[in-house]
């Protein structure tokens, strides 16, 4: 993008950027942390997802706050619009995958007191790893300015629906087969869940990217055919 | 169809083939002496609608809005290449009649610029030039042209009154009474709010969306927010040529020409 007449104008678009930047990256740390504070209930480990939520919400309200003062003053038209308007959306995305995160960590102390193989928790592992990769790749996506990666995590949001309606009927399954079951496996299913939205946020922002850099609005479209 | 047009229908469902179009600029090309102001301008104006010109200075905008009234005629070294149709018809065609033209298109400019006459006679100027009507009539006309104008309630107990009285906004919307009461097809504004308060330029504003009910609008502006909130198709204009044409909703959230994303995120030059 060439530069702006306006230097500060520039400075200001960049430290938005930098602060998406910066809660994205904290927000895929808390989806790692939370579900490995899940399947190895580690206590402790769930207490830091909470406590870090603070700080997530935090920034989104700082994004917020500087994007509307931009907004206001400076009227930004075309892309440096869609820019802040996209920047803003996915700071609402992000910080509602935080939220999942504190849900997750919540669920850790319910699942804790019982005993439990590593084993059982290897689709939600996965689950974990798939959603958390979506995220940071998003954030790639952004700090690259590429739909490429954009529509490579849209594309990848499939892969979690289905892997979560897997582990959804595995531990159904289960808990039907076993009724004894049915404390140890409902939280698990809603971390799936909760791992779910995270995904479709991470799909959502890279869905924000392409209207920034297209102006096109791809939400609710079908996915493009493979 | 040329490319210009192309884009604006492209990007402009409201504007389809089916609309009604007002002015036809068909390959239009102006110059003063050497230099050229415009070069194979192409684009339709539809009609009742309001159209904003914007482009950096210089980039011909002006001297396209006077196109539509022949005010360059009045430049001895204007040469013009090209057409343009009002309702279908050229007005550069050799039987065209200019003062005819001049009360189809009217203009407003810059600076208000009341007659040193009361604010009656400023509206009635028009008419009276036009031919002869009862006074009862011009009187009806008067209070109509000002009603439309957005002016009647706040002058009309003085109408006898200077028009040099009144402030600035208040002096344009007279001017606008002015042109509107010899019962024009096109309104011309020529950066009509720039020497104007914001409030004043709020009542302009909103004066316009009025307008487009009964008149083609074209306008020009530096003022890129104005553009973006009053009309319904711009045109961005670069060193006499146009380079983007479209919905204005369009055009400013996500304009198809690099240039013209550069111009209004002020990102030009």
């Amino acid at each position: 993008m060439n530069r702006h007449i306006s230097e500060q104008f520039d400075a200001e678009l960049e430290q938005v950027r930098l602060l998406m930047m910066e809660m994205g990256g904290l927000v895929t740390r808390q989806v790692e942390a939370s579900v490995q504070a899940f399947v190895s209930h580690d206590s402790a480990g769930a207490a830091e997802v909470l406590g870090n939520e603070q700080e997530v919400n935090r920034l989104e309200l700082v994004i917020d706050d500087q994007c509307v003062r931009t907004i206001a003053l400076r009227q930004p038209a075309a892309r440096d619009l869609r820019f802040l308007v996209s920047i803003m959306k996915a700071g609402t995305d992000l910080e509602r995958a935080g939220d999942e995160t504190a849900r997750i960590a919540k669920l850790t102390d319910k699942v804790s007191s019982l005993s439990l193989a590593a084993d059982d928790y290897t689709d939600l592992r996965r689950m974990g790893a798939l959603v958390s990769s979506m995220l940071r790749e998003s954030l790639d996506a952004f700090a690259r300015m590429s739909t490429g990666v954009a529509h490579e995590v849209i594309a990848a949001d499939a892969e979690v629906d289905s892997l979560y309606s897997q582990v959804e009927s595995a531990l159904s399954d289960h808990a039907l087969c076993q009724p004894i079951e049915i404390e140890r496996a409902f939280p698990a299913v809603w971390v799936a869940r909760s791992l779910e939205r995270i995904g479709d946020h991470a799909k959502n922002i890279g869905e924000h990217l392409i209207y920034l850099i297209d102006g096109t609005d791809v939400r609710h479209s079908s996915p493009p055919s493979a | 169809m040329s490319e210009q047009k192309a884009i604006a229908f492209q990007t402009s469902p409201a504007m389809a083939p089916a609309e009604e179009i007002c002015l036809e600029v068909d390959n239009l090309s102006l110059a003063y002496g050497e230099v050229q102001a415009l070069t194979n301008i192409c684009l339709d104006i539809a009609k009742r609608s309001v159209t904003a010109f914007i482009g950096p200075s210089g980039c011909g905008k002006s001297s396209l809005l006077r196109c539509f009234n022949r005010l360059n005629d009045l430049i001895d070294d204007a040469k013009i290449k090209g057409e343009i149709r009002l309702g279908g018809k050229s007005i550069y065609a050799p039987d065209a009649e200019v003062s005819e033209l001049r009360r189809r298109v009217g203009m407003v400019f810059q600076q208000p610029n009341p007659f040193p006459k009361s604010i009656a006679d400023n509206v009635a100027y028009g008419l009276k030039l036009h031919g002869a009507l009862p006074q009862s009539e011009i009187d009806d006309r008067i209070e109509e042209s000002l009603r439309r104008a957005a002016l009647w309630d706040e002058v009309r107990d003085r109408l006898g009154e200077s028009a040099l009285e009144l402030s600035g906004g208040q002096q344009q919307r007279l001017v606008i009474a002015r042109a509107i009461a010899v019962e024009p097809d096109v309104l011309l504004l020529d950066e009509p709010a720039s020497a104007l308060d914001p409030i004043s330029t709020l009542r302009i504003e909103e004066l316009i969306q009025q307008l487009k009910a009964r008149y083609t609008v074209v306008i020009v502006t530096h003022n890129m927010q104005q553009a973006a909130r009053v009309s319904d198709y711009t045109a961005f204009l670069y060193l006499g040529e146009l380079i983007e044409y479209g919905v204005t909703q369009a055009m400013f959230t996500n304009p198809q020409d690099q240039r013209t994303e550069d111009y209004i995120t002020g990102r030009y030059g």
